[in-house]
C-alpha cells in the first residue's frame, strides 16, 4: 500500500500550518492529492459523456491542480476557502468528500448541495469551504468578508480566495483588494492565471502581466509563482498565509498555470496556439511532481501503481454511493429556499 | 403596542413618547448591537459622518471602529463583504446610501446573497441586512430618487421590507437583524423626520405581516412606505363626506401578506393599489394580479392602480411633486372607484 493516506483529505485539511514540506514525504502527499483530483475530473468527464450527470455544465481544472493543492496544503482547519466555477480541485484539496462532488454532479441528495448546486456550486462548510461561484469575481467579497469578521471578532482564521485572470479585470476584484489592504485583512487573493478569460488571452486582458506589480499598486504584498510547480506554490502560499495570520495583511498571489482542456465541453479552444498548448502540456503539474519524486527516490513504481489503484477504487466507490443516493426533489428544493421560511412565502 | 396594532404617528396617544423615524431606526441598531456582539455596521460614511441621513450618528463613538466600519466607496464590496461576514458568523447591517446606488450591488444581492442558502443545499446562510433609502422629496433627480423595490420582490431568496412609521421601522429592523436570511430594509428619505409613537426594546414586528393602518368599509387602499401617509391623509378627507377608506400597509414587500390584503378587499369590494414607484412592472401590478385572481366575481369594481408615470424623475421639486401621486390624486381615485 502506498505511503500516501488517501483518507487524509476526507478527514480535514492539513494541520501542518506554514511549514513547507520540503521533504520527499511532503511532495508525495501533494502528488497524491493532485493525482486524485486529476483522476476524479477524468472520471467526471467520462460520466458526462455517458449522460450520467444531471447537467452538461461542467468546467474541469485539468492542468491547474498544483494551485489548488499547493495553496490548500498551507491552510489550517479554521481557515476559509472560496472558489470558482472551475472549482472541483479546490473542493477536493480543501477536504471536501469525494462522494459529495460526484453525487452533486449527478443531482443526488448525497451531493455537497443536495443536488441543487451542480459543478459550479460546491461547498463544504465543515472544512471552511464557503462555496464555489458561477459569477466571475462575484465570490471575492465573500472571502474578504469572512476575513473581515475574523479580524473584527479576533479569530485567527485566514481566508483564501481562488479566482481566475478573467476575474482580475472585474471591478469587484479591485474593490475587495483595496478594502482588504485598507483594513489589513487576513486574506490571500490567489489569482489562478490559466492564461485565458474564456477565449481572451492574458495579454489582451492587461498590459501588466505581473501580479506582484499589480499588488504594489494597492500597497500590499504580491508574488508571481510557477503554478505548475506544486512545491513552489506551497512555499509561496505558506508565506502569504503566515503573513495574514500574523496580522500583516493581504497578499496577491499570482500563479501562472494553464487549462489543458477547453473552457467547457463545448469549447475546442480554436483560439489557442497549438504550439503554446503543447509547451504548457510539457509542464503538466502531475508529471512534474512525479518526475521530482523519481529524482528524490521518494516512491518506486510499485508504490505509485498502488496509489493509482487506490484512487480508482475510491472513485468506483464514490460513483456507486452517489448512484445509490436518491435524486434531488423539487419539493425539497422549494422547502430549502429560506433559512427562516415565513408562512405565505410563494 | 402590539405588532399588528401600530397606528400612524399623528394619532398617537398623548402619554406615548414621540420619536422620529430616524431616531427609531437608530434605537433599533443600538439595542441590537448592545444585545448581540455579532451585529456590525458597514457602509459609506456610516461612522465619523454618522450616515448620510444621520441614522447612525453616535454609533461609532459608542461601539468603536471595529463594529462601525467606514468603507471606501465600493457598493458591491460593501454588500459582498457583509455577506461573507454573515456566512461565517456575523450579523452585519450594511448601508447603501441611495436605492439608485443599489444598481451597483445587483450581483451581490441577486446572484450571491439571495441564492446562497438554497444553492449550497442549506450548508450556508446569510443573516444580513442591507439598509437603503429611496424615494422623492428632495428634487434630487433621476439618480437619487427612484423607488426600485419591485426588482427585489422579484428575486426569490431575499426578504424585503419598507416600513412607514417609527414603530414599524424599529420593529422590522430588529426582526431583520435577527432573521437568518438576507433582508433588504428600505427606508424613505421623506420619512426620516416624521414623528410617531416610540416603542420599547422588545418591540419586534414579524417580517411578512401587513398592518391595517386605518379601518374602513368602503374602499381598500393597499400601499407601503411614505405613501401610507398620503393614503391616510386622503382617508381623513374622504371621511368628512362619509366615505370610509381602509388603509393596508404592506410593511413587508416580500413575502407579501396577501391574507391580510385579501381579507380587507373581500370586505370592501373596491381596491386601490398605491405606490410611488413608476407604474409599469411596479409591485402594485403583482398585488392587483393576485387580488384579481383570488377575488374575481367578488369585487364591485376592477382593481385600480395609482402610481408615478413611467418617467425618469427630473431634478426639480415642482416637477417631482406633480409626478408623484398626492392626496388629491388618491381622493380622486377613490371617488372614481366608488362611482364604478
Amino acid at each position: 500500500m502506498s505511503t500516501v493516506d488517501l483518507q487524509r483529505s476526507e478527514d480535514g485539511p492539513s494541520q501542518s500550518g506554514t511549514t513547507v514540506p520540503s521533504d520527499s514525504a511532503g511532495l508525495l502527499r501533494l502528488f497524491g492529492q493532485m493525482l486524485r483530483i486529476r483522476r476524479a475530473e477524468e472520471r467526471v468527464l467520462e460520466l458526462l459523456l455517458e449522460n450520467r450527470l444531471s447537467s452538461t455544465m461542467c468546467h474541469v481544472s485539468i492542468g491547474q491542480e498544483a494551485v489548488a493543492v499547493g495553496v490548500c496544503d498551507a491552510l489550517g482547519p479554521d481557515d476559509y476557502v472560496s472558489s470558482t466555477h472551475r472549482g472541483h480541485g479546490h473542493y477536493l484539496a480543501r477536504g471536501g468528500p469525494l462522494v459529495g462532488l460526484i453525487a452533486e454532479l449527478m443531482g443526488r441528495e448525497a451531493g455537497a448541495c443536495r443536488g441543487r448546486g451542480g459543478s459550479m456550486h460546491l461547498v463544504d462548510a465543515a472544512h471552511g469551504h464557503l462555496g464555489s461561484n458561477a459569477i466571475v469575481g462575484g465570490h471575492i467579497p465573500i472571502a474578504t468578508g469572512a476575513a473581515l469578521w475574523a479580524a473584527v471578532s479576533g479569530q485567527p482564521s485566514v481566508s483564501v480566495v481562488f479566482f481566475g485572470d478573467g476575474a482580475s479585470t472585474e471591478g469587484i476584484f479591485h474593490e475587495c483588494v483595496n478594502f482588504a489592504a485598507v483594513q489589513s485583512l487576513p486574506v490571500v487573493f490567489v489569482l489562478e492565471n490559466n492564461q485565458f478569460a474564456m477565449s481572451l488571452p492574458w495579454s489582451r486582458s492587461t498590459i501588466e502581466p505581473s501580479i506582484a506589480v499589480k499588488a504594489s499598486a494597492y500597497g500590499i504584498a504580491g508574488v508571481d509563482v510557477d503554478g505548475q510547480d506544486v512545491m513552489a506554490v506551497r512555499a509561496a502560499a505558506g508565506v502569504a498565509v503566515e503573513r495574514a495570520r500574523r496580522g500583516d495583511g493581504p497578499t496577491l498571489l499570482g500563479a501562472a498555470t494553464y487549462r489543458f482542456l477547453g473552457h467547457s465541453r463545448a469549447d475546442p479552444s480554436a483560439y489557442r496556439d497549438k504550439i503554446e498548448e503543447e509547451r504548457w502540456k510539457q509542464r503538466d503539474p502531475v508529471v512534474l511532481a512525479r518526475r521530482a519524486l523519481a529524482v528524490a527516490g521518494a516512491a518506486d513504481e510499485a508504490e505509485l501503481e498502488a496509489l493509482e489503484t487506490a484512487i480508482a477504487r475510491e472513485l468506483d466507490a464514490a460513483v456507486a454511493e452517489a448512484e445509490a443516493s436518491p435524486p434531488a426533489t423539487v419539493d425539497e428544493a422549494i422547502a430549502g429556499m429560506y433559512a427562516t421560511p415565513i408562512g405565505g412565502m410563494r | 403596542m402590539s405588532a399588528t396594532g401600530t397606528t400612524a404617528g399623528s394619532g398617537a396617544a398623548t402619554s406615548a413618547r414621540s420619536i422620529t423615524y430616524r431616531e427609531s431606526i437608530r434605537e433599533a441598531l443600538i439595542e441590537e448591537m448592545e444585545d448581540d456582539p455579532r451585529v456590525i455596521l458597514l457602509g459609506e460614511d456610516v461612522g465619523r459622518y454618522g450616515g448620510a441621513y444621520a441614522v447612525s450618528k453616535g454609533l461609532l463613538e459608542q461601539f468603536g471602529d471595529r463594529r462601525v466600519i467606514d468603507t471606501p466607496m465600493a457598493e458591491a464590496m460593501i454588500v459582498g463583504t457583509a455577506l461573507g461576514a454573515a456566512v461565517v458568523g456575523a450579523r452585519p447591517v450594511a448601508e447603501i446610501m441611495y436605492m439608485d446606488f443599489i444598481t451597483l450591488v445587483m450581483d451581490q444581492l441577486v446572484n450571491q446573497a439571495a441564492k446562497l442558502h438554497v444553492m449550497f443545499g442549506g450548508q450556508l446562510s446569510a443573516p444580513m441586512v442591507v439598509r437603503v433609502q429611496q424615494g422623492t422629496g428632495r428634487g434630487a433627480g433621476p439618480q437619487h430618487s427612484q423607488s426600485l423595490e419591485a426588482w427585489f420582490a422579484h428575486v426569490p431568496g431575499l426578504k424585503t421590507v419598507a416600513p412607514s412609521t417609527p414603530a414599524d421601522a424599529k420593529g422590522l429592523l430588529k426582526a431583520a437583524i435577527r432573521d437568518d436570511d438576507p433582508v433588504l430594509f428600505i427606508e424613505h428619505k421623506q420619512l426620516y423626520s416624521r414623528k410617531g409613537d416610540a416603542v420599547g426594546r422588545d418591540h419586534v414586528v414579524p417580517i411578512g405581516s401587513a398592518d391595517l393602518k386605518r379601518p374602513g368599509r368602503d374602499v381598500t387602499v393597499v400601499t407601503w412606505s411614505n405613501m401610507v401617509h398620503t393614503a391616510l391623509a386622503a382617508a381623513e378627507r374622504l371621511a368628512i363626506d362619509g366615505t370610509e377608506v381602509e388603509v393596508v400597509d404592506l410593511r413587508t414587500l416580500a413575502p407579501l401578506d396577501m391574507e391580510t390584503v385579501l381579507t380587507s378587499c373581500r370586505r370592501t369590494g373596491r381596491v386601490l393599489v398605491l405606490h410611488e414607484a413608476c407604474r409599469t412592472g411596479g409591485l402594485g401590478a403583482e398585488v392587483a394580479a393576485q387580488v384579481g385572481e383570488e377575488l374575481y366575481g367578488q369585487l364591485r369594481a376592477p382593481v385600480r392602480r395609482l402610481a408615478a408615470p413611467d418617467i425618469a424623475l427630473p431634478a426639480n421639486s415642482a416637477l417631482e411633486r406633480a409626478l408623484i401621486p398626492d392626496e388629491d390624486a388618491v381622493v380622486a381615485a377613490v371617488e372614481s372607484l366608488l362611482r364604478s
